[in-house]
């Protein structure tokens, strides 16, 4: 009820905010005319100081100097009241996507402005579209591009893009001109050449319209990302088959030979690439100077924003694609800058980013909403509209069919019918091709109010039909939906096996499949550019542990001290009889934002595909006067955040190299180190056990050491035997300074069986602090020899300390089985 | 491809094979080839230590060469050892095939038993703690401790067993993985 009432005085205030805009604006433009007599404001014209005073005026009324901000900002203001009155109830926009009602609001106003001035005053124009409310959008979704599944799919999206824009252009403009000669349009002057570039002009796939109708409906990610793409990458076509067009019709019909149309060609190719270059070239650049901004934290997100326009403008300055550019300037720069840039300035970012592409968004729909009441542009011609509407749809699905039909032969996991018929209705026209229709020069075009015309009926038709019947129909046809649920402990550990094993399957039957050039490029990458572009602290921490665990637990950590503080103290952990249980809870908004999507921090790890979702998780804390359902409750979470840290990474995620003999600096070589050790260790084991009938060593069990243990001078064996044994460990690093903050709470239980420290992870053991385990992978400067060698040449020397590990171990062997940590959580801490 | 008709009579029982696996004369060439190189000795068949040097890196190495040899044997020869790779070829939709034809080896059920046969060493049919404990030491980092290993498997083991006997048979086990797209997962594009 009481929304009501505030929806009913928010359009109270529109109307107020135009009428005043309105009667403003009029006074402006009505300065040297008698001002008609508008809505009861007064008009005065003495406010440009231009006519005499006779007194000194205390206020005066200064229109002119404020006008064009002024109105600017009003309407910024009023479209984004538009979404706030829309917004007000949820359950409109369940039916209705957002940006169909923002249109309709558009109408409205428009409607109204009508009303008071007989002229339609405002409309969105192309400069200010492409110049000032493309941009942000653009960047947004380049920078929270799903980079993985992008780059994964890109074969198929640039076919789509490519292949299947150029279908739409051409059926299109044949098919109309077709029926033109048929005589089904009455008398209207186009010719073929006005009819392709028409057709090129309405091909596109509008990616603001897509993102605005495929937020709300969350289809899975690989649907999303092929529809999605396809309507970023476009525009390379978009641009270039629009210019060549225009470019043959101002020359006319006759200049056309094959020369030019070899040119069209390349410049297709110089176009698109160029564009794609100059974005990378962009992104890198930001990434660069991201890896020094250390100083300047404060500016410090405000570069992308700049630099992706520079992109942008760049592009557009020579004549590239600079759609192109600023998506690539986007996809190129995440990964760096969320590695190098401070946490405060990742969050700013996001938001900003957000801010900006949101309210563009909702401007440009209203704005396109306002752009229709016009008298003056509308020309109506049914048989044109009528077809163009049909062609549209028909040539789109033909193409998506056929297309997909290619596709699948080659892809693994082949697109279905009915995300066919999802990819095909998803082919929606917005802006764009509104910008480019009203781009068209009127001169050489006779019939451009037409076109302009058909254009937006095109857009509306889309926009609000497709827009509102897209989600019925995706639950209709039972689509795929995004997967939103958390992973079963079994599916994580399972997904994990079934990486390892295909790469282990690879490995033998020899294959260079996709893993192998994903393999060159990770190492490219890491060798060259990572090294140029990330600070050194971010190289360090890069691949490990997602940084969403990282904040994840800081966030626990947080409500731990919140709580605390709220009960007294934080003795509450340790007691039993109260346990606090965790859940994390997605916030509803962000589901919205689906593009948003850090596939690149999470990478392959599938527990972290809940958090991809959610930039921004929060917990909600809620307690509960429960024992063991408590606790156990707190256990699984911890299991999932083990398992998540913990599990090794496959070869995909490694830098895993083809020849044993090179040395790098690669930093899973702990990993590939423990775990080829871990693998020579057991077959050694069950090599002795076979001979020698030994009872293979018990597992490695947790022990920690309280007093520091004396840093590790290199190449030395250090056996630390007090009476007991606690620990002992191979001789660490020989090769060169190891970075002792390296600390692993690695234990062994000394003298178990044939427990040969040669096997163990070379590392100094020497702080037995408790390091919160995501921090434990952290800081390791590795300039080691490759394992392998090291290993190999290890292993016969230190056979002979088997026997004397043996006979000492027999002699005064105590297990160190310290009590487990007080609270589990506290390792988190 | 004639040629590649006339090199298939050097793969033993070529034909059979390419009935049995639905691999392409051209791809069980190139596996034959394969495997005479991984056979360095020419022997005939491999023994674990020749498929074992391709996979010392990998934390589930000896499991996966493990798999390529029946219980009891210490050798493979290569039509075991393609029928052991039909297993990850993709599996083709929409194919129909009468109800006398065995189950064609990279059908979802047969490539889930093939994952299960990883954990399930001793081929009890059950995937008991000790070797869900197993399978789990082996693919984390050694920083995670006994008791939260223990954890782990203990919790996973609850979340998937249905009947409450502690360990996982197969149903269980493909039960909880239901929802995974395997035929993505477990899938390798073999090349010409």
């Amino acid at each position: 009820m009481a929304e009501r009432w505030r929806s009913a005085l928010l359009l109270c205030l529109l109307m107020a905010a135009n009428s005043a805009a309105n009667s403003a604006a009029n006074s402006a433009a009505n300065t040297e005319a008698p001002a008609p007599a508008s809505t009861g404001n007064e008009t005065t014209g003495t406010g440009h100081g231009t006519a005499t005073i006779t007194t000194l005026p205390i206020v005066t009324w200064k229109w002119h100097h404020v006008e064009v901000p002024y109105l600017v900002a009003l309407w910024v203001l009023v479209s984004w009241l538009c979404k706030l009155v829309i917004e007000a109830n949820h359950n409109v926009t369940n039916y209705i996507p957002e940006s169909a009602l923002l249109i309709c609001f558009g109408f409205i106003l428009g409607g109204m402005i009508w009303g008071a001035d007989q002229v339609q005053t405002f409309k969105l124009t192309p400069t200010t579209f492409f110049f000032y409310l493309l941009p942000q959008i653009i960047l947004d979704t380049g920078y929270s591009m799903p980079n993985k599944l992008f780059f994964t799919n890109l074969g198929a999206i640039l076919v789509h893009a490519v292949i299947g824009t150029c279908w739409n252009a051409a059926t299109l403009g044949l098919s109309l001109w077709g029926c033109h000669q048929a005589g089904a349009m009455g008398n209207i002057e186009i010719g073929l050449l006005q009819y392709l570039l028409y057709g090129s002009l309405m091909a596109a796939v509008d990616p603001v319209a897509v993102i605005a109708v495929f937020e709300q409906v969350h289809v899975n990610e690989v649907l999303f990302i092929l529809v999605f793409g396809e309507s970023l990458l476009n525009d390379g076509v978009t641009v270039v088959l629009f210019n060549v067009f225009d470019a043959f019709v101002s020359l006319g019909g006759g200049a056309i030979d094959a020369k030019e149309i070899v040119k069209g060609i390349v410049s297709f190719f110089v176009v698109a690439f160029g564009g794609s270059l100059l974005g990378t070239v962009f992104g890198l650049l930001v990434s660069l100077l991201s890896r020094c901004t250390k100083n300047i934290q404060i500016i410090e997100p405000g570069f992308i924003f700049v630099l992706g326009y520079l992109a942008y403008l760049t592009a557009e300055m020579l004549s590239l694609s600079s759609i192109l550019s600023i998506v690539f300037c986007g996809v190129c720069c995440q990964k760096y800058m969320n590695a190098n840039m401070d946490e405060n300035s990742i969050q700013t970012v996001r938001y900003a980013m957000k801010v900006f592409a949101n309210g563009s968004e909702t401007i440009i729909f209203v704005f396109l909403g306002i752009s229709a009441i016009d008298k003056t542009i509308w020309v109506w011609n049914t048989g044109f509209i009528l077809l163009t509407l049909f062609f549209i749809l028909i040539y789109r699905f033909i193409g998506v069919f056929i297309l997909s039909w290619i596709l699948n032969r080659t892809r693994l996991v082949p697109v279905t019918f009915v995300e066919q018929i999802i990819m095909g209705y998803g082919g929606l026209r917005g802006a764009v091709a509104y910008g480019l229709a009203v781009n068209l020069n009127e001169t050489n075009i006779k019939e451009k109010n037409l076109m302009v015309c058909t254009t937006l009926i095109v857009v509306y038709f889309t926009v609000i039909l497709q827009g509102v019947t897209m989600k019925p129909l995706v639950q209709w046809l039972n689509v795929k939906r995004a997967t939103t649920t958390e992973l079963t402990l079994v599916e994580k550990v399972q997904n994990k096996v079934f990486e390892h094993m295909l790469v282990g399957i690879e490995d033998i039957s020899g294959q260079i499949g996709d893993n192998y050039w994903r393999n060159k490029w990770r190492n490219f990458e890491e060798k060259w550019m990572s090294r140029v572009l990330l600070k050194p602290s971010a190289r360090k921490n890069q691949d490990r542990l997602f940084n969403v665990f990282h904040q994840l637990n800081l966030q626990d950590a947080m409500e731990y001290v919140k709580e605390g503080e709220r009960r007294g103290s934080l003795d509450f952990i340790r007691n039993e009889s109260a346990f606090v249980d965790f859940k994390k809870k997605l916030e509803e908004d962000y589901e919205e934002a689906m593009p948003d999507i850090m596939a690149d921090m999470a990478d392959d790890q599938n527990g972290a595909s809940v958090m991809r979702r959610d930039p921004v998780p929060s917990i909600s804390l809620e307690m509960h006067e429960q024992n063991m359902r408590g606790l156990r409750e707190a256990e699984v979470i911890n299991s999932h955040h083990l398992l998540d840290q913990h599990l090794y990474k496959g070869r995909k995620q490694h830098r895993y190299r083809f020849s044993r003999s090179h040395l790098d600096i690669n930093q899973d070589e702990n990993e590939v180190q423990e775990i080829f050790q871990r693998t020579m260790r057991s077959r050694l084991e069950s090599f002795k056990s076979g001979k020698m009938g030994v009872a293979p060593p018990k597992t490695i069990t947790k022990h920690t050491k309280r007093e520091p243990q004396p840093k590790m001078p290199n190449g030395r064996n250090k056996n630390y035997h007090s009476g007991d044994e606690d620990f002992e460990f191979s001789e660490g690093d020989s090769a060169s300074g190891y970075d002792t903050s390296f600390p692993m709470r690695v234990g062994y239980r000394a003298g178990a069986g044939i427990e040969n420290p040669a096997f163990m992870p070379d590392l100094d053991p020497s702080s037995p602090l408790h390091i919160p385990p995501w921090l434990a992978d952290a800081g390791l400067e590795v300039n080691q020899v490759a394992p392998s060698e090291r290993a190999q040449m290890r292993t016969p020397g230190h056979l002979h300390r088997l026997a004397s590990l043996r006979s000492r171990a027999r002699s005064g062997e105590t297990d160190q089985d310290l009590p487990p940590p007080p609270h589990r959580d506290d390792d988190h801490l | 491809m004639g040629s590649s008709r006339s090199s298939l009579r050097r793969v033993p029982d070529g034909q059979q094979l390419l009935q049995e696996t639905g691999f392409s004369a051209a791809v069980l060439l190139r596996l034959h080839q394969r495997f005479q190189f991984l056979d360095k000795d020419s022997r005939g068949h491999l023994r674990s230590e020749d498929l074992e040097a391709e996979l010392s890196e990998n934390p589930m190495g000896d499991r996966i060469v493990g798999a390529f040899f029946q219980p009891g044997q210490e050798t493979v020869d290569f039509p075991s050892f393609v029928r052991v790779l039909a297993h990850f070829r993709p599996t083709e939709k929409n194919r129909t095939r009468g109800g006398e034809q065995p189950e064609p080896a990279n059908s979802r059920n047969r490539k889930l038993k093939f994952a299960f046969q990883l954990y399930d060493r001793d081929r009890d049919g059950k995937i008991s703690r000790t070797e869900l404990l197993q399978v789990l030491r082996e693919m984390l980092g050694l920083q995670v401790t006994e008791e939260q290993l223990q954890s782990i498997a203990e919790r996973a083991i609850q979340e998937a067993d249905l009947d409450r006997d502690h360990a996982i048979c197969f149903d269980e086990f493909r039960k909880s993985l239901e929802k995974v797209n395997i035929d993505h997962k477990m899938s390798v594009r073999f090349l010409e």
